[in-house]
């Protein structure tokens, strides 16, 4: 089971991935906004998602989980 | 003189704009949302005017907003500073029609310019060099593809009523075309409003030169040198320099007479900035864009002549001649600007937080414009320019010694700040030779 988490104070922009997706290494799974600046946050492996656990226009924090992959 | 002036923006610029109102006895207003409540600026100002909530949208780019706060607090002038609405050419008409004076170019300057490919046109009209380049809208793929033929790989593929890099992508091939162009395309849309694309050939191993220029009230225009703005990340700029160490007596000449000829084609009045690419081998330049405003590096200029620009502005606005004699303006020594941002110094990505700790360098030459200070959050709403530290010596080498100084000696904790990469620029051996080009901060950060 692996963990994605924020790495910083940002709004979500877009959400690209679903609950229960096939995602590989390098997959985009949400777009984070922070500054004027995109952020995408990205699988760190294969897998299929769990659970994701931020909606487009939430505000996630430093460390905040933003999904779940098993 | 202007009685008093609205200051239409936030953090650092509203700081600055407010500290030249003061010193010339104009009612500065500042204008906060819910986030910059505590930000220096807001306590430094004669009065504040809550806006709205923190997002942008309903705060720093509501219209409404902003001439209700001008109407409450009886400015009688709006500087919009640099970003939000300061080349909107529509809010520029809407304070113009309520009755205030508009600290800015005329809108159908802002219009004829912010659009770059309606700017590139014109500027070829008049003269001043350009690349080879689009000369209508691209908005389409299929027709970006045939288009690329034509100016020739590799091009830059950008929003033609974008800005500040956003969307901007180089192409080496047509498959890189396709991929620049849908992201460009996509930002042009969400950002700007507009999905229209320019393609221009991109000139590989280029300085980013700038030009500052001053419209008269009386119509002539004047160049006050340029700013080297090479040292970019993502196609934004981290450090400035003035004089260019890449620009010779001759071309320097040329640029600043093709800046002047650029504002006169747009009867240009107050403080703007036409953008160059220099190959510095060749000695050429083209034309760029030109930004209707205030520049964020304006300071460089000021150290070196000597000139308040926002002063100027002011007078420029109020019908009056400017503060000095255009004939007798001579810069003197070198200045540069590190733009302190709030991001990791390696990989560039945001940073926000609360600052813990804000210590600023001082001493000779060194001037810092900044936003914040100890005790203020610095929240994901805005861009991430905390401070601009400048400096100024009697040549180059001085103020990179003044930089590493001064450098070392800003404390900021809490966010996070690049301060680290601009130490590693300060010492990098192609940064300290000047002949360094926009490549410059991808050999430093090389991934």
């Amino acid at each position: 089971m692996a963990e994605v988490r924020a790495e910083m104070v940002a709004n979500v922009w877009k959400v690209v991935a679903r609950d229960g997706d096939q995602v590989d290494d390098g997959d985009t799974l949400v777009i984070l906004e922070s500054m004027k600046m995109e952020i995408p946050v990205l699988a760190e492996g294969s897998g299929v998602i769990t659970k994701l656990h931020v909606a487009e226009g939430d505000v996630v924090q430093e460390g905040d989980l933003i999904a779940t992959i098993g | 003189m202007l009685d008093s002036v609205l200051v239409a923006n936030r953090g650092e610029i509203a700081r600055r704009v407010i500290r030249t109102a003061r010193r010339l006895g104009v009612r500065a207003v500042a204008v906060y949302s819910d986030a910059d409540a505590d930000l220096p600026y807001v306590r430094e100002a004669d009065e504040a005017v809550h806006l709205g909530p923190s997002q942008p949208a309903r705060s720093y780019l509501d219209a409404a907003a902003l001439l209700e706060a001008a109407r409450k607090s009886n400015a009688t002038a709006v500087h919009p500073g640099y970003g939000f609405l300061a080349e909107n050419a529509d809010f520029a008409r809407r304070v113009i029609e309520a009755g205030l004076t508009w600290v800015g170019p005329g809108p159908v300057a802002i219009e004829q310019m912010g659009d770059k490919i309606r700017a590139r046109n014109l500027m070829e009209q008049a003269g001043v060099p350009v690349s080879p380049g689009t000369r209508e809208p691209v908005t389409d793929v299929a027709k970006a593809v045939i288009e690329a033929e034509r100016v020739g790989y590799p091009v830059m593929v950008k929003a033609a009523g974008g800005g500040g890099g956003i969307g901007m992508g180089a192409a080496a091939d047509e498959a890189g075309l396709r991929a620049a162009f849908e992201t460009a395309r996509t930002r042009a849309e969400r950002f700007f409003g507009s999905p229209a694309i320019l393609l221009e050939r991109y000139v590989e191993r280029a300085r980013h030169v700038e030009v500052q220029i001053l419209g008269l009230a009386d119509g002539r225009v004047l160049a006050l040198g340029e700013r080297d703005c090479s040292v970019q990340r993502r196609h934004q700029k981290v450090a400035e320099e003035t004089p260019s160490p890449g620009v010779s007596a001759s071309l320097r000449e040329r640029m600043l007479a093709a800046a002047v000829k650029a504002g006169e084609a747009v009867d240009y009045r107050g403080a703007g900035t036409v953008e160059c690419l220099v190959d510095a081998d060749a000695g050429s330049f083209v034309f760029l864009e030109m930004n209707t405003r205030l520049q964020v590096e304006h300071p460089v200029t000021e150290l070196v002549t000597g000139i308040d620009l926002v002063e100027q502005q002011f007078l420029v606005a109020a019908g009056e001649p400017p503060s000095f004699d255009p004939a007798t303006v001579q810069p003197a020594g070198h200045a540069l600007e590190l733009r302190i941002y709030a991001e990791d110094p390696v990989r560039f990505l945001p940073g926000p937080g609360t600052i813990s700790e804000w210590d600023e360098p001082a001493g000779d030459g060194v001037r810092v414009d900044a936003g914040y200070q100890a005790g203020n959050t610095v929240t994901p709403f805005y861009d991430p320019l905390l401070a601009k530290l400048c400096v100024h010596g009697a040549d180059r080498a001085q103020a990179l010694e003044r930089a590493r100084e001064a450098v070392t000696a800003f404390r900021i904790t809490g966010p996070k700040t690049n301060l680290a990469f601009h130490a590693d620029l300060l010492a990098s051996p192609e940064f300290v030779s000047g002949d360094y080009d926009t490549s410059l901060v991808s050999k430093l950060r090389p991934r």
